[in-house]
């Protein structure tokens, strides 16, 4: 076990090598001028454009520039924005709000996906099942920024039930982002954990705990759905780092001062440091879920073993 | 030392009906409340010669006040924290300050934090944004050396030979004199901008604890700065000037997008937001969602299509006059934009001190006949190209101006779209535009002079289209020269209407902007900047 997390460990360093590098090439490949807008509307003076090309040494070949970068980075050092704030500040102050936001969407999504799917999936053809499978499938066919809006134009603005954006983002204002970022893979869980359940019902081991003459809720609640669960954590955990790095469109609608629009300004202001910086945190929050995924495994499914 | 007034309110609202068109009395509103702007967050460090963006922008104006400011009725400068600013020849100044100004750590302003501030700001290896501003003031060249390749070039520019502009000179604690270069009749006009902001001792100690707390002289304090989220500021009761706002905390909120904005101002969450997003715009929702919320003014900037002077053959005057005339600017103002443009007749923005209409005189009138006259004497038979970025709702009337001038002439004529405002000015500004483009002006100081030079003289820093006439060069030079405000906008009028022969960009329209506000704010005005008028703020 513990040479197994040693090796995906190791594993994770040419990865971060290597997304790093590809993030902080692109960004610089963008067309556009970094300095666009910096100035308002009009052109920035050339001793502030020469002053911030040597700063962040675009004047380097890039090889050299992602190497200095990464030098820094290696030491803690994410660098400054070109507005002299600290990258890790910035960062700092966005996870946690974006963190909430995805814990919030995860509990909803699993809660209610996985009791749907349940449900469904031990009434095989029924009227329960039916209606889970039509309502998931509504929620898949709707993107969303659709969801985002209407939810904040009926509840926010006509009914006056919500506010329209999140004031301060507590646990309690995120619920309704929460439930708009998680209505789509909450269709996919709850369609997940139908399908497995559905299949492990006839399994050999089910027969048998039936025949042992276990109780019904013991033989759902540990032998079934323990084992049902796998491709469900799987898709939680891939999900969690889709929620961190892609809730750019709901923190959009409901103004979240999360992870999501800081990356999309500062791609639109060609802040190169703040967005390799942000998506270095992000590579390796998604690196950590993915193992711990994987560690999850041999917890539910004990023929999985990591020796 | 102000508290609320309890006044009924049934009075309050007969008050403020009666009131109305004039300037409004505090009467019964809370004057110890606070409000929320909409804002963006700041792209550079808060210092004021160092930021000339908006998001940057909306946070320093409150903070600072300098020699002059400009009124929200009608733009003109008054003086604010200058006593008088006086000349005889346009070229040295004697500007006298008003006494016991304090800054908020409580250290006066003298005329030293003026020299000071804009001695620092020019600095050439100080790098700031604002340093061309000062570019008039005598010695700007020995502190801050042109770069001989541009900033794109591998030289780098010659170290500065001097530290200090020669031009500035303190008399005493409350004078200074500023001897510019050449003669620029307007110039008292420019220094309302503020990056001409008086800095404190403190900045000159600390840099950095100064933009991580800046100290100004204006009505506001600095209190917190959430970054990304928002920047709290509140009223300075010792402020000594006239302009004392009438609310106490100030909170500019930053927002992730202008529509989630609109979303908080429908709901009355949000008090304030200068410009609604284009989804409020679209078939006047704005008019549904916000009712008499609605706050619209004329602002400073205008819209026009520019002639690249390098390409054929737009370099052809005739063609150039056939173009002009055969855009309909009533009908497109009236449908595309539904009266909220207004067609322009001339170069110069109506609420300029000195404008005078019809400028632009036939040339910029809708007229069939002769622009197909003018047409055929020009020769030109092939296809006309209109360039545009269509990021900011400019496809709709590029259209319509393409088809317009396609009906009329009966060429070929073509919209070319480009996705990105950035994409876009970079190619304008390298001189590769393959037909005429879109160009507008948003003025940087309200003189009729920033509607004229830095866009048309030969060689000035806006003049993409690379216009160029020596005789409209001398009458600006002239005007520049002149002694008197009114002897000045004469002149200006007079190279104005040299541009109407030439025709070096047709004049499309000028803009209304359209705000909005919450139902808690009794008054809210625009200026004609586009921002919001702080003084006329009063919170019911």
């Amino acid at each position: 076990m513990g040479q197994y997390v040693l090796r995906r460990l190791l594993q994770m360093v040419p990865v971060f090598v290597g997304t790093t590098f590809l993030i902080y090439v692109l960004v610089w490949a963008v067309p556009g001028d970094p300095f666009e807008g910096k100035c308002g509307e009009r052109d920035c003076p050339a001793s502030y454009v020469a002053m911030m090309r040597e700063r962040f040494n675009l004047d380097d070949p890039l090889l050299l520039q992602y190497w200095k970068y990464l030098v820094n980075l290696v030491q803690g050092d994410f660098g400054v924005t070109s507005s002299g704030v600290q990258v890790v500040d910035r960062i700092a102050a966005a996870f946690p709000v974006t963190l909430k936001l995805a814990l919030v969407a995860l509990l909803v999504e699993a809660v209610i996906g996985i009791t749907a799917g349940v449900v469904s999936g031990l009434r095989n053809r029924g009227f329960l099942d039916s209606l889970v499978l039509v309502s998931t499938l509504f929620l898949i066919s709707i993107p969303v920024f659709v969801t985002g809006y209407v939810v904040q134009l009926v509840f926010g603005l006509q009914l006056g039930w919500i506010a329209p954006t999140v004031t301060s983002p507590t646990f309690g204002n995120l619920v309704v982002p929460g439930f708009v970022l998680a209505s789509l893979s909450m269709a996919y869980v709850a369609r997940l954990s139908r399908a497995s359940i559905a299949e492990n019902r006839r399994a050999d081991y089910v027969r048998t705990a039936l025949a042992k003459g276990l109780p019904t809720r013991r033989i759902v609640g540990v032998h079934l759905l323990r084992n049902s669960l796998i491709p469900v954590i799987t898709f939680l955990g891939t999900d969690l780092g889709a929620f961190l790095g892609g809730a750019i469109v709901t923190e959009g609608i409901f103004n979240v001062p999360g992870v999501g629009g800081l990356v999309f300004r500062s791609i639109l202001t060609k802040d190169g440091a703040m967005v390799t910086g942000v998506v270095t945190v992000l590579v390796l929050v998604y690196l950590l879920m993915t193992l711990l995924v994987d560690l999850l495994y041999a917890v539910l499914d004990p023929r999985i073993r990591y020796d | 030392m102000s508290r609320a007034r309890l006044v009924p309110a049934a009075v309050a609202v007969a008050l403020a009906a009666t009131a109305c068109g004039s300037a409004d009395t505090p009467t019964g509103s809370d004057t110890d409340a606070g409000i929320t702007i909409f804002n963006t967050e700041p792209e550079n460090p808060l210092v004021p010669g160092n930021t000339t963006e908006v998001g940057g922008s909306r946070v320093l104006d409150p903070l600072f006040t300098g020699l002059v400011e400009y009124r929200a009725q009608d733009a003109q400068p008054v003086n604010a924290m200058a006593e008088s600013i006086e000349t005889t020849d346009s070229k040295v100044f004697t500007v006298t300050i008003k006494k016991d100004w304090l800054f908020h750590d409580g250290t006066p302003v003298t005329a030293k934090s003026f020299v000071d501030a804009w001695n620092w700001t020019a600095y050439g290896p100080n790098a700031t944004q604002g340093a061309s501003f000062f570019s008039q003031i005598e010695g700007f060249d020995a502190v801050h050396p042109k770069d001989p390749d541009g900033a794109d070039g591998p030289q780098e520019p010659p170290a500065p030979t001097a530290e200090t502009l020669s031009g500035l000179e303190v008399v005493d604690d409350h004078t200074f004199t500023i001897t510019l270069s050449e003669p620029f009749a307007v110039f008292p006009v420019t220094i309302g901008y503020e990056v001409f902001s008086p800095l404190p001792e403190a900045f000159f100690a600390d840099r950095a604890a100064f933009e991580a707390n800046p100290i100004g002289n204006g009505p506001f304090k600095y209190v917190s700065r959430t970054v990304g989220t928002d920047i709290k500021l509140t009223r300075n009761d010792d402020y000594k000037g006239n302009d004392k706002p009438k609310f106490k905390d100030l909170t500019l909120k930053v927002y992730q997008s202008r529509e989630s904005a609109y979303a908080d101002l429908v709901a009355n969450n949000l008090d304030f937001m200068e410009e609604l997003p284009p989804n409020a715009l679209a078939g006047r929702q704005y008019e549904t969602d916000l009712g008499d919320r609605v706050v619209q003014r004329e602002t400073l900037n205008n819209q026009t299509i520019a002639f690249p002077f390098y390409l054929e053959p737009y370099d052809n005057v005739d063609l150039r006059r056939a173009i002009s005339m055969a855009i309909n600017r009533d009908e497109i103002t009236e449908r595309i934009f539904e009266g909220t443009r207004k067609p322009a007749d001339g170069w110069v923005h109506p609420l300029m001190k000195g404008y005078r209409p019809g400028q632009c005189g036939e040339y910029c009138t809708y007229n069939p006949e002769k622009a197909k006259e003018a047409l055929a004497k020009s020769g030109y038979t092939g296809e006309i190209v209109l360039l545009s970025n269509t990021d900011g709702g400019h496809q709709e009337w590029a259209e319509a101006v393409v088809n317009s001038i396609k009906n009329t002439l009966g060429v070929e004529a073509r919209f070319v779209p480009s996705t990105s405002f950035g994409e876009f000015r970079q190619k304008v500004n390298a001189h590769e535009m393959t037909g005429m483009y879109r160009a507008g002006w948003v003025a940087d100081y309200p003189s009729i002079e920033n509607w004229l030079t830095p866009i048309f003289r030969t060689g000035a820093s806006s003049n993409d289209g690379l216009y160029s006439n020596p005789a409209f060069d001398a009458k600006l030079a002239e005007a520049d020269r002149a002694t008197s405000e009114d002897e000045a906008i004469e002149l200006y009028l007079e190279a104005e209407r040299m541009l109407a022969n030439d025709l070096p960009s047709v004049p499309l329209w000028t803009q209304n902007t359209i705000g909005g506000r919450s139902d808690r704010l009794k008054v809210a005005n625009l200026d004609p900047f586009r921002v919001l008028d702080l003084y006329t703020v009063e919170v019911a």
